[in-house]
């Protein structure tokens, strides 16, 4: 059986849902994520708009059936815009007692709850810290619970593949999409072209999985299911028109980077080492060769930033992609490209720190590191991500600010953004505005530090010129001859002129105007990053709820555009919603004299918009 | 060897700078600047596609005094910048200026790395035994017992032989010569420069101010010849006043030993011939140290039969350019894409 066998009518009746929040949760073991993904990429073929959040655990197999070995896969899907993967579930589906044990106190009173009672034995219960098995006594009674034995309808739907006990409950994750591609209607056909692609060379795995798919789907369609359980439907989107695919945030950056690149005229050279939760963005640069891509695995992060530099010193883009702790690494070759002002894209996937900190969850810990973790003055330029999507867009404008002014850019994102995945209208490559780099060429009057007497941007020659031969490197240097210079007035000169160049970015940068609501009023919500989504949709409801309340997201977080403080102050209140201990707030309030109150979450996990709905009331409140 | 792209004749003076050389009087560093110099003009190099990349100490200066394009980059780092900029252009002719402490101790992870990857540029690593920029602490080549700042009653840990521990990263080419033997340090840049791979040349090289002697036990002109072997490929490895001292297989055992022509009956035909091919023996020859043995110079070991990593890199992307298109949108289209009217 390796085709689609169920009529594709339901025979039942499917009640409309305006949005929807579904979790699958399990063991790492038991393939979440790839149903999870899948589910997705059927929802957003069904014209659903939808965020997902995978959150997975950091061991890579952690042992089996244990609350700190949950793997999550979160999807909310609608009729209308999604801009977060939503707040509580309205649908959990827990394939053993820790993954119910972690995720039921998330999940929506009256909520539809799928569980796998075959994985609920004595010692799984006694794993997960459970004394009485919760499908038997009444702690589930606020649910809407749909307890079945998926465990033992695997093993009968692809008995015939006589693959063993252990290999066919592999497919109970199959089982478990199929069932939730009937309940939401969900096409199965590219789920079977898939799996049908993935295990070509083993025709009998990919046989029992496309089994157990069907297998779940007709029990949806067949069996009698508990009152209140049934089909729904949720009607498709409306998106600005155009060509969509779903995207994640670490390969918008990767297709940004190539994008930016070519614009500049630039051949890109990554240096990088392994580390989560940027590895991806690492593996997906390396599939890009065709586009003359240079990648490095460097043994280590100093050598991936060190190649870098050099890189961009021999007249390529010098990439680095990391996380927090990678960055802290890099610092020191950081300032060597701030002091040589050779262009350098430092790519910063956050996670939790402090240290080795929560390697699998986001946070937005590193825009202090990013603006100030240096030795000695050693500004930098620093832009950031707001979704998967526009992860895209923020490459681009990194390498835009780097290779125009000739300085390193820290490029923000999180893990939230770079696993996240998100509907996405397939950029028109043709309508990005190019921005060509010359190199300087002209041996006349030739100084390695003439600069631009207003911007204070140098030139940028490179190796290989004739006439042009010089000396660079991380000693202060002379002004504008480039040589080694002690001298006290030259290093105060110096010190202002790397401060100046890039202040004066912000000339070169819009004016920040609100996303959401008016340029004055009670209150500002001010965010940058991941937390995008979040704000958004908490100020739209506020707003709705007639209150004076605006959202203003930060892309360019150094320099910030030259309006901001203007901006901020147009406002009774500011509050600044991020995933630290107060950052952004912290330079609000330090650039710009006013009192940013810092609204923080620090749990390795993204902001509800209740959470950010909650502080806006409370704030506003508190005002009155 | 890169090809000469320009025809006109570079002389030495044309690869000095203008900037004025400001190591200490005496120092061994500026017995390599002038070989290295030296040894410029005859590889046909343009001027403007040699590179001297360094990190950071005494020797690290060297870039500022080279008429070329040069980094002065941070400590350790060079081997990672050399990566960076040779994969960028692979036209330019890098040589990267190591000492020991830079090299060795804060950069040893990169040196290891760069070596067994083989990228294609010449290491030149000066070994002073010492830190000199820092003022005289003891360096990981410091022998046993070194008295310095920090090390009052003497260093307690073993140093580093950098030629073994190149061999042991997987190096291909390892040299070695004398700071002050510019008739055999100039052709062996050369040779190194040859080389299409990392080639390492280590200079014994002489600190006056804070190790002082470091080598005279080797580099003595006066005992040079009983205590210098001087390796040349596919020759037997004979030295001594009256070349008649030779290297040997001591029987059944896998150890060097110094042998007498004429006595014991040994003949000219017991003595080892020289094969830079051989790793095995590569690795007796480092270990070899006065005054039990003589000190091993010149070529050590060179293994031409593999690549350089910028070579293999560049490879793969003109392969994967001949198999794909580069179509960024097209890239972007492919998969599961709906439209949104
Ligand atoms: S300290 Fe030693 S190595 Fe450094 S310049 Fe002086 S003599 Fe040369």
């Amino acid at each position: 059986m390796d085709t689609i066998t169920t009529p594709s009518e339901s025979t039942k009746a499917r009640e409309q849902l305006d949005s929807v929040v579904i979790r699958f949760a399990g063991d790492s073991g038991d393939g979440m994520q790839l149903t999870g993904t899948q589910f997705t990429q059927s929802t957003a073929l069904a014209g659903n708009d939808l965020a997902t959040f995978p959150d997975f655990p950091a061991e890579i197999r952690a042992p089996a059936g244990t609350t700190f070995g949950v793997s999550g896969f979160q999807i909310h899907f609608a009729s209308h815009n999604v801009m977060t993967p939503g707040d509580a579930p309205d649908v959990l589906v827990a394939m053993n007692p820790a993954a119910l044990k972690v995720n039921i106190k998330d999940l929506k009173e009256r909520g539809l709850l799928v569980v796998n009672s075959g994985a609920f034995t004595k010692g799984n219960l006694k794993k997960a810290g459970y004394e009485s098995n919760p499908l038997e006594d009444d702690s589930l009674v606020g649910y809407r619970l749909l307890a079945l034995d998926i465990s033992k309808f695997t093993l009968a739907a692809v008995a015939e593949f006589e693959l063993g006990t252990k290999a066919a409950l592999r497919s109970k994750n199959m089982w478990t999409l199929g069932l939730l591609m009937w309940m939401f209607g969900r096409d199965r056909e590219p789920t079977v072209a898939w799996l049908k692609h993935k295990f070509a060379s083993k025709p009998e795995i990919a046989g029992a999985n496309i089994a157990a798919l069907n297998a779940g789907h007709i029990y949806g369609e067949t069996a009698e299911l508990p009152v209140g359980i049934g089909a729904y439907e949720v009607v498709k989107a409306k998106l600005e028109p155009g060509l969509y695919r779903n995207v994640t945030g670490n390969e918008a950056t990767a297709w940004g980077m190539v994008a930016g690149a070519d614009l500049a005229g630039l051949t890109p050279v990554l240096g990088s080492y392994p580390i989560t939760p940027a590895s991806s963005f690492l593996h997906a640069m390396s599939k890009l060769k065709e586009f003359g891509v240079v990648t490095f695995q460097a043994e280590d992060e100093i050598a991936a930033v060190c190649a870098a530099v050099g890189a961009s010193w021999a007249g390529s883009l010098g990439i680095t992609s990391t996380s927090g702790p990678g960055v802290a690494l890099k610092t020191e070759a950081i300032g060597l490209a701030v002091v040589t002002e050779l262009p350098l894209i430092i790519l910063d996937v956050q996670r939790g720190g402090p240290s080795t900190g929560l390697p699998t969850k986001t946070e937005q810990s590193d825009l202090l590191q990013a603006m100030y973790g240096r030795n000695g003055d050693c500004p930098l330029a620093v832009v950031a991500a707001q979704s998967p999507g526009d992860c895209f867009y923020a490459a681009i404008e990194a390498i835009r600010i780097s290779t125009k002014y000739m300085t390193p850019v820290m490029l923000l994102t999180d893990g939230y953004l770079a696993n996240g995945a998100e509907p996405w209208r397939i950029p028109d490559l043709d309508k990005l505005e190019p921005f060509p780099v010359t190199f300087h060429t002209d041996p006349e009057g030739f100084h390695p530090y003439l600069r631009d007497p207003e911007t204070f941007v140098r030139i940028w020659p490179k190796p290989g010129t004739p006439g042009l031969e010089h000396r660079l490197g991380g000693l202060e240097k002379h002004h504008d001859s480039g040589n080694i210079s002690y001298d006290p007035d030259n290093h105060h000169k110096m010190t202002k002129v790397r401060a100046g160049k890039i202040a004066n970015i912000a000339n070169d940068l819009p004016e920040q105007t609100p996303c959401v609501g008016e340029a004055s009023g009670d209150l500002a919500v001010v965010g940058w990053g991941s937390t995008y989504g979040s704000i958004y949709q908490a100020v739209t409801r506020a707003r709705a709820a007639g209150h004076k309340v605006s959202h203003i997201h930060l892309r360019h977080l150094n320099p910030f555009p030259r309006n901001l403080g203007d901006l901020l102050r147009s406002f009774k209140k500011v509050i600044v919603p991020e995933m630290n201990n107060g950052m952004l707030s912290k330079i609000l309030r330090s650039d710009f004299l006013i009192d940013a109150i810092g609204v923080n979450k620090i749990a390795g996990q993204p902001f509800k918009v209740g959470e950010i709905e909650q502080a806006i009331s409370t704030h506003l409140e508190a005002s009155k | 060897m890169t090809p000469p792209d320009t025809p006109q004749k570079l002389t030495r003076k044309d690869f000095a700078s203008d900037q004025e050389v400001r190591w200490c009087p005496g120092c061994g560093d500026y017995a390599i600047l002038a070989a290295v110099q030296r040894a410029l003009p005859k590889l046909g190099v343009a001027r403007e596609n040699s590179v001297f990349i360094s990190g950071i100490g005494c020797s690290s200066r060297f870039p500022y005094y080279m008429n070329t394009y040069g980094f002065h980059t941070i400590h350790g780092r060079a081997p990672a910048l050399s990566t960076g900029v040779k994969l960028a252009n692979p036209n330019l002719d890098i040589w990267m200026i190591t000492g020991d402490g830079d090299g060795l101790s804060i950069g040893g992870n990169h040196l290891l790395h760069i070596l067994r990857r083989n990228l294609n540029i010449q290491i030149i690593l000066f070994n002073n035994r010492i830190y000199g920029l820092t003022k005289g602490q003891y360096s990981p080549t410091s022998l046993v017992g070194k008295k310095s700042p920090s090390t009052p009653m003497g260093s307690v840990d073993n140093p580093v032989v950098p030629a073994a521990f190149a061999l042991g990263a997987g190096a291909r080419f390892v040299s070695r010569a004398i700071d002050t033997d510019a008739k055999r340090l100039v052709p062996l840049l050369m040779k190194a420069h040859d080389y299409q791979g990392a080639g390492l040349i280590e200079v014994f090289q002489n600190c006056p101010v804070f190790n002082d002697g470091a080598f005279t036990h080797f580099s003595d002109r006066k005992t040079a010849t009983e205590t210098q072997l001087h390796l040349e490929h596919g020759k037997p490895m004979i030295f001594g006043a009256e070349k008649n001292k030779g290297l040997r297989l001591r029987p059944n055992s896998l150890q060097l030993e110094v042998v007498t022509i004429g006595e014991d009956g040994i003949t000219e035909a017991d003595i080892l011939v020289h094969d830079q091919t051989n790793r095995a023996m590569a690795f007796l020859l480092a270990a070899m140290e006065p005054p039990t043995f003589p000190i091993a110079l010149g070529v050590l070991y060179c293994d031409t039969s593999v690549g350089s990593f910028e070579t293999a890199i560049h490879a793969q992307i003109e392969q994967a350019k001949q198999t794909r298109k580069p179509d960024l949108g097209a890239l972007m289209r492919k998969g599961h894409t709906w439209v949104v009217e």
